[in-house]
């Protein structure tokens, strides 16, 4: 998809259509929303749907393996999205519904749950040092999760569960469940970090970082782009140190640069070495080069010995995401001078950062099925969970695929932007409402003591769709983002 | 990106096949094997038509003309084939046959290689039909694409020599520039039925009427074979004469190009009024309610 002026360039067929703000492509089902390129499928059940203010189900068809077929086949996906829940009570759950796939009587049983014990786990792709570890992270100043450890590229947050969502104070419990909710839905939300910054984060989108828009995620820790990039380096230049408040690489000690050959060059780093070519703790974690908190690379550099390094020695310094850079010249007395870097090097340093990935903040919405949420299902609540971890029972939300934890319980966690768009409700008690669904065989759930009297046929759920315009139907209709919610 | 084209059967064994503004659904009936080995071809032709038209697009969007270029392309040839007699008198781009063309090409290749009673190749009510001898199709009418409902039934035989059924109007998915709510052409192909059914609706027209909104084309698609000519967006109240003298307006085109031999017969209809031009072929109930038709093609029983 690409813009122009107001209008937004479709990539969905070789039609190439550029559709205006609120207008359809040819196909009628992508739509300039907004200057977003939206799916609005044509179906009349979907259409009927949308204006009775209903839900939409994404094809699950995507993932699907490749069968040999030159073309794909959507299968229709029934969703828990607006389908509702029983909680608390003993009942069964809101839609059991069974159709047949390849000839076998599968039942899915279609819920929302309630969650008290849910939060969401948040990748932020980001060099910049966003707060200590354990850090309070607060929204509307009220404090809804913590800071947890660092990840490849990313700084990572846990917020909401049930500490959060109900052991604190009545605001701190809204202000989570708000926050859990704005995230979930796909909607931007600005944290901040106890001696840290603030950040605004939205799936699927960059962060925010103190008001600055995040643009690249490394390469690689800096001594992983030593290694990636040392032999466009050599002989362009006698030595490169790539600034990394993780690991800093220095090529001439490094030993990608020690197979190439590459003259010593005498540099001292600050810091601490751990292996040859790689140092620790150069400087403070902060929004400067490389997530440190220099703005000047020289910072790190303690000096060169004189009895290695020459007058008119070159040095590069270089950041994790090539956006920041500095060429220098020693003079006579061994002293590093910037000078302009040279055309040879530009092209690698402009290499680095195209090798980064655009930034983009993920969010998992992780959360337990209690067992109330387990007795809508079967009348032996264990006996689900059994079967989950058996596999004999799959485990979406909102039509989309859930890692499962292991151990316990059925614990999920879920990509907020493979859902549909609001499928995320809430309550006040506070607590977050998600859709869950369990597939399974008719047999297998008759065996682990499902509601068996309560199942209703797929064709039965769709005639009746009207009166409860709430429930989603299947039938392949969707409505999805497709620049941030499409993944295939 | 490019999403794949899409194929599925249908709850009631139809084939629904669909390619970005592409939809076809697809009945064929006869010997098991044959209807199976029928949606194969189909689906096997449909796999590339969309890239081959989307390949040739600068030039059928280009206005009709003698000695333009041949396009390549099976499909974008039986579009320029269909609108050349139309063009010699009205403005007109291969885009206007392309719906009808892709179920001609897409019904060619189902009969190419199996033997059927009969089939139909539905592209959003722009229909290409195949009838074996002593066969019939009962096709179901709409009076507003954008609202169906059954209003009306015909029934075309084998030897009428009809083979294809169109439908445009304001309303529908593409531009028009008149204000027929449905104009139903009947012709020897789907692709002539279409191009047909485009002129007649836009000649359902009362030029320069205040309650008639219109808009220029490439105000609402920037990419509109019409530019800048202003199609109908909206049309307020009429009185029964100011419908009369419009439907008069398309009779005569419609009567136009049936006399010229390009069409079977049209079927006219604005605010609940009706003009047919040429016969229908055993059109019932449609007086009942005075309405006129368009193929409802989604309907189960629109086509059977």
């Amino acid at each position: 998809m690409s813009e122009l002026d107001d209008k937004i360039r479709c990539d969905a067929c070789p039609v190439m259509c550029y559709i205006r703000p609120g207008m359809t492509g040819a196909c009628d089902r992508y739509a300039n929303w907004d200057g977003q390129l939206v799916r609005v499928d044509p179906h009349v059940l979907l259409e009927r749907a949308v204006h009775d203010g209903g839900k939409v189900v994404p094809f699950v068809n995507a993932e699907a393996a490749w069968s040999g077929d030159i073309l794909a086949s959507p299968g229709p996906i029934i969703t828990a999205v607006g389908a509702g829940t029983t909680y608390p009570d003993y009942k069964p759950a809101p839609f059991i519904v069974s159709s047949k796939v390849d000839g076998v009587d599968m039942v899915t049983v279609v819920t929302e749950g309630i969650y008290s014990y849910c939060g969401v786990k948040l990748k932020i792709d980001t060099d910049r040092h966003l707060g200590p570890e354990c850090a309070i992270v607060r929204a509307q100043g009220e404090p809804v999760g913590h800071v947890t450890t660092g990840e490849y590229g990313s700084q990572m947050l846990s917020l909401g569960g049930v500490n959060h969502l109900t052991h604190g104070g009545k605001k701190e419990g809204r202000v989570t469940c708000d926050t859990l909710l704005g995230l979930c839905n796909g909607e931007p939300v600005e944290l901040t970090v106890d001696g840290g910054v603030s950040v605004i984060v939205e799936a699927g989108k960059p962060p925010i970082i103190n008001g600055k828009r995040e643009e690249r995620m490394r390469v690689g820790c800096g001594s992983a782009t030593i290694g990636m990039f040392a032999k466009q380096w050599d002989g362009k230049v006698d030595e490169v140190v790539v600034v990394d408040d993780h690991i800093t690489g220095v090529l001439s000690e490094h030993q990608a640069g020690k197979l190439l050959g590459v003259r010593e060059t005498g540099i001292k780093m600050r810091g601490r070495r751990s292996t040859p070519g790689r140092y620790f703790h150069v400087a403070e974690p902060g929004v400067g080069w490389g997530g440190t908190n220099v703005s000047d690379p020289l910072e790190i550099v303690a000096g060169f010995n004189p009895k290695v390094a020459w007058s008119g020695m070159t040095m590069l310094m270089v950041s994790t995401t090539g956006e920041q850079y500095g060429f220098y010249r020693l003079d006579d007395a061994l002293r590093p001078i910037e000078a302009e870097l040279p055309e040879t090097l530009r092209e690698s340093v402009e290499r680095i950062s195209e090798n980064c990935e655009p930034a983009l903040c993920s969010v998992l919405f992780m959360a337990g099925a209690g067992g109330s949420l387990r007795a809508g299902v079967t009348e032996n609540p264990v006996r689900l969970t059994r079967s989950v971890r058996q596999a004999l029972t799959t485990v979406t939300a909102g039509g989309a695929p859930v890692v499962v934890w292991p151990g316990g319980g059925i614990t999920f966690m879920v990509d907020v932007t493979l859902l549909p768009r609001n499928a995320f409700g809430y309550v006040p008690t506070p607590a977050i409402v998600a859709p869950i669904e369990f597939t399974l065989r008719l047999d297998d759930y008759a065996a682990l003591g499902g509601h068996v009297g309560e199942v209703r046929s797929l064709d039965d759920v769709i005639a009746h769709h009207a009166e409860r315009p709430n429930i989603v139907f299947a039938g392949g209709a969707v409505a999805r983002d497709i620049g941030a919610r499409r993944k295939a | 990106m490019r999403e794949p084209p899409q194929r599925r059967r249908l709850p009631d064994g139809r084939l629904h096949l669909s390619d970005g503004p592409i939809d076809l659904v697809i009945e064929a009936f006869g010997e098991t094997s044959a209807v199976e080995a029928a949606y194969a071809a189909a689906s096997l032709r449909f796999a590339t038509i969309l890239d081959e038209i989307c390949a040739e697009l600068t030039l059928l969007r280009a206005a009709s003309r003698p000695n333009a270029p041949a396009p390549l392309g099976r499909v974008a040839r039986r579009m320029t084939a269909a609108v050349a007699p139309f063009a010699k008198r009205r403005f007109l781009t291969p885009m206007a046959a392309v719906a009808g063309a892709v179920a001609d090409e897409t019904l060619a290749a189902m009969t190419a290689t199996c033997d059927l009673r009969r089939a139909y190749v539905n592209n959003g009510g722009d229909i290409a039909l195949h009838l074996a001898a002593a066969e019939s199709f009962t096709i179901g009418m709409v009076d507003r694409p954008d609202r169906p409902s059954l209003v009306g039934r015909a029934s075309i035989g084998a030897s009428e020599g009809v083979r294809g059924v169109a439908t445009s109007g304001w309303r529908g998915r593409s531009f028009s520039l008149g204000v027929a709510d449905a104009v139903t052409v009947l012709a020897r192909s789907a692709a002539l039925a279409d191009a047909a059914a485009t002129l007649i609706a836009n000649a359902v027209d009362l030029p320069g009427h205040p309650a008639i909104e219109r808009a220029p084309a490439r105000q609402r698609d920037p990419q509109s074979d019409l530019g800048e000519r202003r199609v109908t967006i909206g049309v307020g109240p009429l009185t029964s004469s100011e419908i009369g003298s419009a439907l008069a307006a398309g009779a005569a085109e419609a009567a136009l190009w049936r006399e010229a031999g390009l069409i079977e017969a049209a079927a006219l209809r604005l605010d609940e009024a009706t003009r047919l031009v040429g016969a229908v072929p055993n059109l019932y109930n449609v007086g009942a309610r005075a309405t006129a038709p368009r193929i409802e093609g989604k309907s189960r029983h629109a086509v059977g």
